[in-house]
């Protein structure tokens, strides 16, 4: 198909102002047909806002936009025919059971019961909701219905997958069940674009990121590449009270430290001295390869955002 | 730089079939309260019927040729149909819309919020004719109908119900709670309610103010439905169902460009 060799989303310079507030400020992204791309940022840093411009659900204020060779937000509706969308908040339908939410949401697609044939069920097989087909959806546990609203967006076989935070709420199985969902999507052939909190996830996910921050993507590269081009390769760390002491005790050192809340990160490729001036002040330590957690707080500072 | 017109900026909505599923999803919902609601469709009217037709009619006694029951059972139709369609299109409308967010999954498919209005609105003008259907059934039993052109009240009040549905839907593009709609009701329906009609003739009211209830939709078609409930023949029909049409258009265009630019902010 001819169409296929388009990028899954072309974005260039889009700006999105709120109260004369540019939230998005000037977005460049280039995200590969069959890849799964990661967009984070720390609270408020303009990734929903992003994903609902790549959806045609609110119009740039400037900015060039294709999404699967689809100009948007001109042709928004004709593109979300062939995208699916996690949204970042649940908005299954309450008053319907499991299956009914498929059937219903495949409605809006313009697809009938009858066009599904085994569709629903391999779905539900999927979302591993086959026994709860018939549960209304207040009774399912979050994980539930995460995976309910994961089913629910693959209802028209989309090429594209954008998920907003797929994850954030789930106990560490619910999530590693996600991770294993959405790893098969993208074996499927399927692009995901994806936001996250989690570093974990971005790292074993994804194979691209952009690291947002302010509006401003800040960094974009494969989760290795960042953090090597953007750190030391060590990280000395210290906890509690090392971490109270280490100010004075590290004055006019030439080392390269971070404080971030009730921790001192210290950075170094080669980390011997660094751990020996640690240890002459008494202080103890913890040492780790640097990774994208450090590369994340490097790169969007280290102040609580809202 | 390019700064695309996208829905958000057009001011001129572009109705299609996609309203169907919207629709559809609405009445899916219905179905599972529809006994409630039915018994709701009659219980109150009927109520209003002996309280009013029985109670004060007895003070009342004939309205023109009409017996009051006769004279209101025909208002309570029309004013039935408004209050259905209207609290269906504020109050359930923003539930879905804020509430449970039933509008963003639909945002999410290809829909366009064009279709979710006119998917709200006809769906809310669906629920009058219920209300209407079931005002009528119990006036047929009553022995209070003039006979089987009472039928043809049924699309007139359709239109009614997408009148009072439209207009409904934009004080719901404005609102941000359900408070709001308090003032809808008390500075619209109410005067609205009493002046138009339904619960006596219009000519008992100064002529000033039966002019003013001639500009709003529900005069109208009690104008239409009355005659046609009791074996009458209605008057002027093109120019009071023109009425309602309009405010049905008019409310629709201006609240799908509220919407428009509420949702796709
Ligand atoms: N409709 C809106 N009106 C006004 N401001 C908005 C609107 N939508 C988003 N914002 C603001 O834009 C900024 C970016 O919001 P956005 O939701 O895109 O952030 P985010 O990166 O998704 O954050 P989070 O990680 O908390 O989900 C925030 O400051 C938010 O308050
Ligand atoms: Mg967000």
């Amino acid at each position: 198909m001819a169409r296929d060799a388009d990028p899954a989303v072309a974005a260039e310079a889009l700006v999105k102002r709120y109260g004369g507030v540019a939230v998005v400020d000037g977005v460049d992204l280039a995200v590969r047909r069959g890849e799964c791309f990661g967009l984070l940022g720390p609270n408020g840093a303009g990734k929903t806002t992003t994903l609902r411009m790549l959806l045609g659900l609110t119009p740039p204020d400037s900015g060039r936009l294709t999404v699967l060779g689809e100009p948007v937000p001109q042709r928004a509706r004709e593109l979300r025919a062939r995208v699916g969308v996690v949204p970042q908040l649940d908005n299954l339908d309450p008053d319907f059971t499991v299956r009914e939410n498929l059937t219903t949401y495949a409605s809006y697609f313009g697809l009938r019961e009858r066009d599904l044939g085994r569709r629903i069920d391999e779905l539900l097989a999927f979302a591993a909701l086959d026994k709860r087909a018939s549960a209304r959806v207040p009774a399912l546990s979050g994980g539930m219905k995460r995976r309910l609203t994961l089913a629910r967006a693959l209802i028209n076989d989309p090429e594209l997958v954008v998920l907003d935070e797929p994850s954030t709420g789930l106990d560490p199985q619910a999530r590693q069940h996600i991770w294993q969902r959405l790893r098969q999507l993208r074996a499927d052939g399927r692009t995901l674009v994806l936001t996250t909190h989690y570093m974990e996830e971005a790292e074993r996910l994804c194979d691209r990121l952009a690291i947002m921050d302010r509006g401003v993507v800040v960094a974009c590269d494969s989760p290795e590449a960042l953090v090597e081009r953007h750190l030391e390769r060590y990280v000395v760390e210290l906890r509690g009270d090392a971490a109270r002491r280490w100010p004075a005790a590290g004055q006019g050192r030439d080392i390269h430290s971070r404080e971030v809340g009730e921790t001192v990160l210290l950075y170094a490729d080669e980390p011997e001295p660094v751990m020996a001036a640690v240890a002459a002040a008494g202080l103890k330590y913890l040492l780790r390869p640097a990774n994208l957690e450090d590369v994340f707080l490097r790169l969007t500072g280290h102040d609580i955002r809202e | 730089m390019n700064t695309p017109r996208g829905p958000a900026q057009r001011w001129l909505p572009r109705p299609s079939l996609r309203f169907i599923p919207v629709w559809r999803r609405n009445l899916l919902v219905w179905r599972r309260l529809m006994i409630p609601s039915i018994l709701g469709h009659f219980g109150e009217p009927v109520l209003y019927l002996l309280a009013f037709g029985y109670g004060l009619g007895a003070l009342i006694g004939q309205v023109g040729e009409m017996e009051y029951i006769v004279f209101i059972a025909s208002g309570i139709v029309c004013s039935s149909a408004m209050f259905t369609s209207t609290f269906e299109a504020l109050y359930s409308a923003y539930t879905r819309m804020e509430t449970q967010q039933t509008w963003a999954a639909m945002l999410g498919a290809p829909l366009d919020v064009d279709d979710i209005v006119l998917g709200e609105a006809i769906w809310a003008a669906s629920k009058s004719l219920v209300s209407a259907t079931a005002i009528l059934i119990v006036a047929g039993v009553l022995g209070l109908l003039g006979g089987w052109q009472a039928l043809l009240a049924l699309p007139v009040i359709l239109l009614a119900g997408l009148a009072f549905a439209c207009t409904a839907l934009i004080v719901t593009a404005l609102s941000r709670s359900y408070d709001f709609f308090m003032y809808y009701f008390t500075l619209v329906l109410t005067p609205m309610l009493l002046l138009s009609g339904v619960f006596f003739p219009m000519e008992q009211l100064p002529a000033i103010i039966g002019t003013l209830a001639y500009l709003l939709p529900l005069a109208h078609v009690v104008e239409v439905v009355r005659p046609l409930v009791t074996g009458g023949v209605p008057e002027a029909v093109a120019l009071h169902l023109a009425v309602p049409a309009a405010y049905a258009v008019v409310s629709f265009i201006i609240a799908s460009r509220l919407f428009r630019r509420r949702l796709l902010g």
